[in-house]
C-alpha cells in the first residue's frame, strides 16, 4: 500500500538520538563558561552543527529520503553561505569606516548587569 | 518471468542513479506524499527567512561601534542570590528537545496506527511547546520591566541588541505558538480517527514542522545567546 509507505524505523534510534541531543545541548551550554576565544566559538559552532545535523537526518528522516528530495532541501540553503560571507566582509569594512570617520571608540566595553543595578540604586538614592 | 523483470526495471534506483532517474524521467520527481513535499518546500523558504534574520543580526553586531551587551549576564537568573548565566534559556532548550523527542515517537506510533498513543504524544509535544512560549513570555517581561530593554534602546550597550532580540525570538515564538495550535488540531483529528482511511503521513508532516522549529532554536541558541 503506497499510503503506508511513510518513514518507519525502530524506536531505538529515536531514543539514542534524543539522549545524544540532550548531551550535546549540555555541552553547548557548557561553552558559556569558557573564556571568549577561538576555542569557545569553534565549540559553539561544532555543537550547533552536530545538533542540527542529527535533527534533520534522524528526526526529520532526511537520512532515509531519496536523493532527489534531499538535494532539494539542502541544495538551495548552500547559497546562504555566500550571503553570510559577503555580509561578513562588508560589515568589517562598515565598522572600520564608522570608527575612522565617526570617531567611535573601538574599545568601548558594554555596561555589565551589576553596573546597571548599581546605577539604578544610585539614581534611587538621589530622589 | 517477464513480470519479474518488468517490476525490477520499475523499482526506483537508489543513490545518484536514483537522483538522475527521478529528475530526468517524465514523471513525478518526489516519491513522497504531496503534503510532505510541500511542507519541505515551505520549510526551505522558512529557512531563508530565519537566515535573513540571523545574517542581518551578524551584520548589525559586527558593524555596531557601540559595545554589544553580554547576553550570558543579561539572560541570567538568580537562585539564592547567585546569578546563573543563561539558565532559563538552557531550560527552554532542553524543553524544546524533549518535545522533539515526543514528536518523533508520535510519528512512529502514527504509522503503527496506535491512535491513542499518537494523540497523547502529540498532546505532550504541544504542552512542552506551550510551556516554552510561557517561559519566553516570562523572559520578555523580565527584560522589558526589569532591565529596561527596548527594541530601540537598552542600558547595556548597542541599541541594536534589543531590536535583534525581540525580532528573532518573537518570530521564533510565533512559530512555536502556531505549531502548538497545528499539533492540537492534528492530535484531535488523529484521536477521532479521521486519518484511518488516508493514512498517517499527516503526523509526519506536522512533525517536520515541529522539528524545524527546534532546529531554528539550535541556531538562535548558539548564535544569539551563546556567542
Amino acid at each position: 500500500m503506497s499510503a503506508e509507505a511513510g518513514q518507519q524505523h525502530p524506536l531505538g534510534i529515536y531514543y539514542k538520538v534524543w539522549v545524544l541531543l540532550f548531551v550535546l545541548s549540555g555541552f553547548s551550554y557548557a561553552t558559556d563558561f569558557l573564556p571568549d576565544g577561538i576555542l569557545r566559538w569553534a565549540l559553539i559552532l561544532l555543537f550547533m552543527v552536530l545538533k542540527a545535523g542529527f535533527i534533520v537526518a534522524i528526526f526529520m528522516h532526511a537520512f532515509w529520503e531519496r536523493m532527489a528530495l534531499v538535494f532539494t532541501i539542502l541544495g538551495p540553503p548552500i547559497v546562504l553561505f555566500l550571503l553570510i560571507a559577503f555580509l561578513g566582509a562588508e560589515s568589517q569594512y562598515t565598522w572600520g569606516t564608522r570608527v575612522l570617520y565617526r570617531g567611535q571608540d573601538p574599545n568601548a566595553m558594554p555596561v555589565t548587569v551589576e553596573e546597571f543595578h548599581a546605577m539604578e540604586h544610585a539614581a534611587e538614592a538621589e530622589h | 518471468m517477464s513480470d519479474i523483470a518488468a517490476t525490477d526495471a520499475l523499482a526506483p534506483k537508489s543513490g545518484v542513479e536514483g537522483l538522475v532517474d527521478d529528475w530526468s524521467a517524465d514523471k513525478q520527481t518526489y516519491h513522497v506524499p504531496w503534503g510532505k513535499a510541500m511542507m519541505w518546500i515551505f520549510l526551505v523558504s522558512d529557512t531563508f527567512i530565519f537566515t535573513c534574520f540571523l545574517t542581518s543580526y551578524m551584520n548589525v553586531r559586527w558593524t555596531a561601534t557601540e559595545p554589544w551587551p553580554y547576553p550570558s549576564e543579561i539572560f541570567a537568573l538568580e537562585f539564592g542570590g547567585v546569578p546563573i548565566p543563561l539558565i532559563l534559556i538552557a531550560i527552554m532548550t532542553f524543553i524544546l528537545i524533549t518535545s522533539s523527542g515526543t514528536m518523533a515517537l508520535a510519528v512512529n506510533y502514527g504509522y503503527r496506527r496506535d491512535r491513542q498513543k499518537t494523540a497523547l504524544l502529540m498532546l505532550a509535544t504541544a504542552a512542552f511547546g506551550a510551556s516554552f512560549v510561557g517561559m519566553q513570555a516570562f523572559e520578555w517581561t523580565k527584560l522589558i520591566t526589569g532591565e529596561g530593554i527596548r527594541p530601540w534602546a537598552n542600558p547595556f550597550g548597542a541599541p541594536q541588541f534589543g531590536s535583534v532580540f525581540f525580532m528573532i525570538t518573537g518570530f521564533h515564538g510565533l512559530h512555536v505558538t502556531g505549531g502548538v495550535i497545528y499539533l492540537l488540531i492534528v492530535a484531535r483529528k488523529v484521536y477521532l480517527g479521521h486519518y484511518e482511511k488516508k493514512g498517517y503521513e499527516i503526523v509526519e508532516i506536522a512533525g517536520l514542522y515541529w522539528h524545524f522549529v527546534d532546529l531554528v532554536w539550535v541556531f538562535i541558541f548558539a548564535l544569539f545567546y551563546l556567542w
